[in-house]
């Protein structure tokens, strides 16, 4: 075990590197200068300007300050958008909003996708199954954007139950975001559940309670839904990234001061620093929860060969 | 009862022989993998359904420039933001040119002296939705198709490669595969599009430059599974080639799970074109996808609710389309695989 965690640790950290190193030559091909857009300088300002950001040094130089404030937790400084301010502190002090819609959505989706995909596998082949099966097909098919943009068209503009925007009356203005991006672990979790609960209500075991005479609930609950959600665990990964993706439209629908809305306007004014910024929070976060989730699985199912790691 | 059998003509009764020979004749006509992989197909009524109407679109996404009198890119001004109008069904009172203005339910085409009818009605600049809608549908399924092309080929060659020949080889390559797949498909795809002109060039390479991984582990996987077996070596005991294995007798096995994953890699290279135009990454003016015309929408949602509404339609109902049959192929190509 402790050497599966570290061998994997070893490839986080490689990715890692590879991904900074990418983003760091990515921004530095990149077309448009951070400094033109910030208003018309003299030759002479301009190079100013460009000494002072450092973006006079040689190439190995700006390469190798960047990684060594990196590996400190220091993603260097906003260029245009918010000039001087560090984009650590940018980037932490609008982790709020998103984490808030991020988790709640990811709870709310999950518990209710669950429930779906148990009531479809109990149920098997009447309308109740059918009807779980189409909600998750359609979750899993409509994009979040078209999602939000329905929701807030409906219950923020037409019946005005919830704010249409804006991040200014606290939980009520988390309520339509969280929903859109709960669609996709909804949908997620209940197809999942429903295979596995299908799978589980066939074994062996199963048979064994139901001629012990264990009643039909006490048999969902206690011997089956335990053994088809562990490895609903494995999607947390997968569902981690739907959100992600996800926040980056939905904040920008609801216009939500959060890291997503950040991100794309940035992406808008050329602020490479932050670009880069995000772009490393984000493989930061994704690779850490997938590696959580991996080791997660490990412990909690013994069967799982962690160290072969080979799919075959 | 002796006398009356004796009355029978002769030749009434034949004897049977038990011949040994045709003990193991098969009665029924003999079933291929792929006729009884549609014979399974054909069963599940939402992936059929699902097909037809998919093939209605693409239909649909050639022949609705056609008909429709308008230009996609043409600007007609004094014809903007009309609401949809469709002669016939003004009667319902859908499609019948009433929109808000002002507050109030007026009737666009007469006010604006609007003669001709615009099915889906006009965006902002007087540009006809129906035909901007369909030839949208082109170009969105034109990249989503390419992207899955590439990623199958690139994935199929290198799974391939690194299942088949194992060793060394396999370690090296496998090393660079968990390196690529550990990078959010998000990330990669925002930088490429960030460094290279945008258009669809860009967005298919953005796709395709780890898109393969999935497929290239999944085939590998399947080709270490088939290439131990019996057939193979016998097959390689008859002095067949390298390439006559893999092309002959490896292939065949693998392509029902290289078809399935390609019919997961469309809709989510749908999903990732229309992600990008939303987020301003996509295509440029005046070039229409579904992506872009729901960005366009989107910024008119409050007023013109019209021109959000056809492409977001259309786009999700391509993702269900894409999923039900992506599903049921699944299902009738592999029965033992459950997720």
């Amino acid at each position: 075990m402790a050497r599966y965690i570290g061998k994997r640790l070893i490839y986080m950290i490689l990715t890692l590197a590879l991904i900074a190193t990418f983003t760091f030559f990515l921004m530095k091909i990149l077309p448009g200068s951070p400094i033109a857009s910030a208003g018309k300088l003299s030759p002479e300002q301009r190079a100013v300007v460009e000494e002072a950001y450092g973006l006079n040094d040689p190439l190995p130089v700006q390469y190798f300050n960047y990684m060594f404030n990196l590996a400190q937790g220091d993603l260097g400084i906003s260029i245009n958008q918010f000039k001087g301010a560090p984009v650590t502190d940018l980037i932490l002090s609008r982790m709020g909003p998103s984490a808030q819609i991020g988790f709640q959505g990811m709870v709310l989706g999950t518990i209710i996708g669950i429930l779906l995909g148990m009531i479809a596998a109990l149920r098997q082949n009447t309308w109740v199954d059918y009807s779980s099966t189409l909600i998750a097909i359609i979750g899993i098919s409509i994009p979040s954007f078209v999602f939000a943009s329905m929701l807030q068209y409906f219950f923020g503009l037409k019946l005005e139950w919830f704010p249409v925007a804006l991040w200014k009356d606290g939980f009520m203005s988390s309520v339509l975001p969280s929903i859109a991006l709960a669609m996709f672990p909804l949908a997620t979790a209940a197809r999942f559940i429903r295979t596995e609960m299908i799978e589980v209500l066939g074994s062996d075991y199963i048979t064994l309670a139901k001629a012990k005479g264990a009643s039909g609930s006490e048999i969902a609950f206690k011997h089956a839904f335990r053994n088809a959600l562990i490895p609903l665990i494995t999607v947390l990964g997968p569902m981690t990234v739907g959100i992600l993706t996800g926040s980056l439209v939905v904040e920008q629908i609801f216009a939500i001061p959060g890291i997503g809305e950040q991100f794309v306007k940035s992406i808008m004014v050329n602020d490479f620093s932050i670009i880069m910024g995000t772009t490393i929070f984000f493989s930061v976060f994704l690779i850490v929860v997938i590696l959580i989730v991996d080791i997660l699985y490990g412990i909690i199912d013994p069967r799982i060969r962690l160290s072969g790691g080979k799919s075959s | 009862m002796t006398q009356n059998l004796e009355k029978l003509p002769k030749g009434s009764f034949e004897r049977i022989t038990v011949d040994t020979k045709q003990a193991e004749r098969i009665s029924k006509p003999s079933v291929s993998f792929w006729q009884d992989a549609w014979h399974r197909l054909k069963k599940n009524k939402g992936a059929i359904a699902s097909l037809i109407l998919f093939l209605l679109i693409v239909i649909m996404s050639f022949v609705g420039p056609m008909i429709s009198p308008y230009e996609p890119n043409a600007q007609t001004i004094t014809h903007a933001n009309l609401p949809p109008k469709i002669p016939g069904l003004e009667k319902l009172g859908i499609f019948d040119g009433v929109g808000t203005l002002g507050g109030k339910e007026v009737n666009l085409y007469e006010m604006k002296k609007v003669e001709v009818n615009y099915w889906f009605g006009t965006d902002g600049l007087g540009r006809d939705m129906f035909s901007r809608l369909w030839v949208g549908t082109q170009v969105s399924l034109f990249i989503a198709f390419v992207a899955a092309a590439i990623d199958m080929l690139i994935g199929v060659i290198y799974g391939g490669i690194s299942g088949y020949f194992g060793g060394r080889v396999d370690d090296l390559m496998q090393r660079i595969v968990e390196i690529l797949t550990g990078i959010p498909n998000l990330v990669v795809v925002i930088l490429f599009i960030l460094i290279m002109d945008p258009g669809i060039i860009a967005i298919i390479i953005a796709l395709t430059i780890t898109g393969w991984t999935g497929m290239s582990r999944v085939v590998r996987g399947q080709v270490l599974k088939y290439k131990n077996q019996e057939f193979v070596l016998a097959a390689r005991t008859l002095g067949a080639s390298d390439s006559r294995i893999i092309w002959k007798h490896l292939m065949p096995n693998v392509l029902g799970i290289i078809i399935i994953n390609t019919m997961f890699t469309i809709p989510s290279a749908i999903f990732f074109e229309a992600f990008l135009s939303f987020i301003g990454l996509g295509l440029q003016a005046p070039d229409a996808s579904l992506g872009t015309l729901i960005n366009d929408g989107y910024k008119l949602l409050q007023y013109q609710p019209h021109i959000l509404a056809f492409p977001a339609i259309l786009l999700s109902l391509i993702m269900i389309c894409f999923n039900l049959i992506g599903d049921g192929l699944r299902d009738a190509l592999d029965p033992k695989m459950k997720d």
